[in-house]
């Protein structure tokens, strides 16, 4: 039986802006940076508390399964957030919420009370939103 | 109004927190920190801990231990790496960093080496399949990473 995720994937549109946002910003740790020729690269990172779970800041780029036509609407699907389906949990929403903004990170929707908890919305550097919650 | 106090209460913290974050290398102390935050200390380290789960004081051996892991994966020597991040001995370094890591900061020097070679060489090791055929990334030739790695060898 299936016991564990490993990976999930982010689409992103510059992986060097990427690292900035999920590692300066959010304060993820990398887990794998390796290079995969010009433009490209295998980057990984995991959330803090987390290290077994490995984001792939995978790059939207020409080659493989993505044609010159897929990149071209994939680019625009992810700059409207339309990925944007993962929840990041944190202790302490209000003061996450404070340390985010102050570095930076744009929110689509500031803390409020919901019925599962507190949650607030905010953007990566390239479109994707997120909710970022603290259980009740 | 309460809901605004508190608000204020906590970007004051965050503040602290924050100098931590940018001052980790120098020689700062609780004074350094509870002063960011205009507080006493007491009330301070009350407040740090109930929003960090930790004190100001372990959690700026966090970041320290935690830079410090990433300048010996930069192949920085271990006695700059210890004075780089704000430790004032290498001994009490060594000593904290094994205790926090699990290894010695040379056995993780040395393993990060490694991994960091072998990322160079065989970069499409540590790929899964599902996402290295996405890309076009193919595992089943080994003149291809040949390939892929010769761009990598600068």
């Amino acid at each position: 039986m299936i016991s564990k995720l490993t990976h999930v994937c982010v689409y992103v549109l510059d992986q060097d802006s990427a690292y900035d946002f999920y590692v300066n910003k959010l304060g993820f740790k990398v887990h794998t940076d390796a290079p995969m020729g010009p433009g490209n690269r295998w980057l990984t990172v995991t959330p803090p508390e987390q290290p077994e779970l490995e984001i792939t800041l995978f790059l939207v780029i020409e080659g493989g399964i993505f044609t010159k036509e897929t990149v071209k609407t994939m680019t625009e699907l992810v700059k409207n957030g339309t990925f944007g389906a993962a929840v990041f949990t944190c202790h302490d929403l209000l003061a996450t919420y404070e340390e985010l903004k102050a570095k930076g990170v744009v929110f689509k929707k500031a803390p409020t009370k919901e019925f599962y908890g507190y949650e607030a919305l905010f953007v990566d550097d390239s479109g994707n939103f997120f909710s970022l919650s603290q259980p009740a | 109004m309460e809901q605004y106090e508190k608000r204020y209460l906590y970007k004051r913290v965050v503040q602290a927190k924050l100098f931590i974050d940018q001052h980790y290398a120098e020689h700062i102390d609780l004074n350094n920190i509870a002063d960011q935050a205009s507080f006493s200390k007491f009330h301070f380290i009350r407040l740090f801990k109930t929003i960090y789960g930790k004190t100001p004081h372990h959690y700026l051996t966090q970041v320290r231990i935690d830079q410090a892991q990433l300048l010996l994966m930069k192949a920085v020597s271990i006695s700059e790496v210890c004075f780089a991040v704000g430790f004032g001995s290498v001994t009490s370094f060594t000593g904290l960093f094994k205790k926090v890591v699990g290894v010695a900061p040379s056995t993780f020097q040395l393993h990060q080496k490694k991994r960091h070679e072998a990322m160079q060489v065989h970069p499409l090791r540590f790929v899964p399949n599902c996402f290295s055929e996405m890309h076009g990334w193919s595992k089943n030739s080994n003149s291809q990473e040949m390939a892929l790695s010769s761009f990598t060898h600068f």
